[in-house]
């Protein structure tokens, strides 16, 4: 790339419009982005994996000067929600095909890992994750069968998944270095509130019900394992962060068959 | 037991815990239900799968962090739990492999973290042909890590039914401890683990512990009028 040909930011159209096929190996790329993830890198060469299709187009096209430099900058370390990664894809794609100075692109690129990653983390993994998890419990507690479950979450969880790589790569391409836009668009900034109050209500609602079905109607059980689940979680909400339920549960199970077996 | 289709599935749902897809198949409501559906009885894979997805709901896989890995463990839990239900004592079989799910999936955990310092020495190694922007450099650095977590969550499966379904059946049959210690634990810790995932999820937004008490509120009225 040479430096006549930089461009400060991609302020309006794209220069160059991508074929389907491009796009359909960018957005199957995207679905492994994480695929060589390391403490080194992190994401880096997963994002230059996704963008390289795109790379294709640049002047002097594969295996080109402009390629080999575009594709050794989009290799290089980088960090976001593997979901989100699609809409820096987008963006330094158009960055790359647009020409932007790589000076610039290379600030671009440090300064949305944060916002990127802090976003999905908590629409994704801390409230569409559970959401979709409570769903799918609450269909088991109300006798769905284990194929209906499995549809029931998959189906669900998955709209939400596919969707938001898709439109996070169509977001990226069409706002290039103005992806901040995006990232502002009101369901990632409010969509978070809203979906952790409907976790908390299917979540709350399917608790009770998984709890009757299966360890059944009889009143000494139902009560001690109320209180039990209320002892252990008050003390986990009190200590969290320091010791995770699943650690206490693999003692305490395992200390359970020592002991059936000695007694 | 035949291990080799639980490794294989291991492999696959190990896979999509965070190389690819990602489509949420290594979920344990999913991965033990299918592993359950292996062992012929996909309703115990969920009764477990179930039981795992309370706990796996307080863990986020949030970047670097070390997390357990649900997907291949499930495959072990479901496949233990659904081919052991129909000969030894279910409530005793139940919370045992709750505790071989744990397991593999703590081993998991430390398994893709090994995996991940693996991926960093190669990185490294790559690190002078990635900086000439090589194609081919790319591409292998991706697909190799890509079967190598193949490989691990194989591996872990397969090693997981071999070392602790036997395992398992003698517990269970050999525990001395009434159903209702082995269901009041099981399901008071998994609910423990929930409530604490609930409350990490409700705290610092508004309004949000009132919709999970009317949720509660709502659940123990269906109980009680069923």
């Amino acid at each position: 790339m040479t430096a006549s040909a930089s461009k400060p930011a991609s302020e309006s159209a794209p220069s160059v419009s991508l074929p389907a096929t491009t796009w359909a190996a960018i957005y199957l790329r995207s679905l492994a982005v994480q695929g060589s993830w390391s403490y080194e890198l992190l994401l880096g060469p997963g994002i230059g994996f996704c963008v390289e299709p795109a790379l294709r187009h640049l002047p002097g096209g594969r295996g080109g000067d402009a390629y080999r430099q575009a594709l050794a900058r989009q290799t290089r370390y980088f960090n976001t929600h593997p979901y989100l990664a699609t809409l820096a894809i987008g963006a330094l794609a158009r960055a790359e095909l647009d020409h932007v100075d790589p000076i610039q692109l290379e600030r671009f690129r440090t300064a949305m890992c944060g916002p990127l990653g802090s976003v999905g983390d908590r629409l994704v993994w801390a409230r569409w994750l559970p959401l979709c998890s409570s769903v799918a419990l609450l269909a088991f507690a109300l006798g769905a069968t284990p194929g209906a479950v499995l549809l029931i979450f998959l189906a669900l969880y998955n709209v939400g998944h596919f969707g938001l790589r898709a439109w996070g790569l169509r977001a990226g391409w069409r706002s290039g270095l103005r992806m901040a836009e995006a990232l502002g668009a009101a369901p990632l900034r409010q969509g978070p509130v809203y979906l952790a109050r409907i976790v908390a209500f299917v979540g709350g609602l399917a608790l009770p019900l998984l709890l009757a079905g299966s360890v059944g109607p009889a009143r000494f059980p139902l009560a001690a394992t109320v209180l039990v689940a209320l002892a252990i979680g008050a003390t986990l909400v009190r200590i969290q962060g320091r010791v995770e339920g699943w650690r206490v549960a693999l003692i305490a199970l395992a200390g359970l068959a020592l002991y059936s077996v000695l007694r | 037991m035949e291990i080799l289709p639980y490794a294989v599935l291991g492999g696959l749902l190990g896979l999509d815990v965070v190389s690819f897809p990602q489509a949420m198949l290594s979920r344990p409501v999913v991965a033990a239900t299918i592993a359950g559906a292996f062992a012929g009885s996909a309703l115990h894979g969920l009764l477990l799968g179930a039981i795992v997805e309370l706990f796996a709901l307080e863990m986020l896989a949030v970047g670097a962090s070390r997390y357990p890995e649900w997907g291949s463990a499930s495959v072990v839990g479901g496949g233990i739990f659904a081919a052991g239900a129909v000969e030894h004592p279910l409530a005793p079989m139940l919370a045992i492999s709750v505790a071989a799910t744990l397991l593999v999936a703590w081993v998991g955990g430390w398994s893709m973290y090994g995996l991940r310092k693996l991926n960093g020495v190669r990185a490294r190694r790559a690190l002078p042909a990635l900086e000439r922007g090589d194609e081919n450099a790319v591409s292998r650095l991706q697909l190799t890590s890509l079967t190598m977590d193949l490989l691990r969550g194989a591996m872990l499966a397969g090693l997981g039914i071999a070392a602790l379904a036997p395992f398992a059946a003698r517990v269970a049959e050999a525990g001395n401890v009434s159903t209702t210690v082995y269901l009041v634990t099981v399901w008071g810790l998994a609910l423990a683990a929930a409530v604490s995932a609930f409350w990490g999820i409700i705290r610092g937004t508004t309004g949000a512990a009132w919709w999970l008490l009317g949720g509660l509120g709502v659940g123990v009225l269906l109980v009680v009028s069923q």
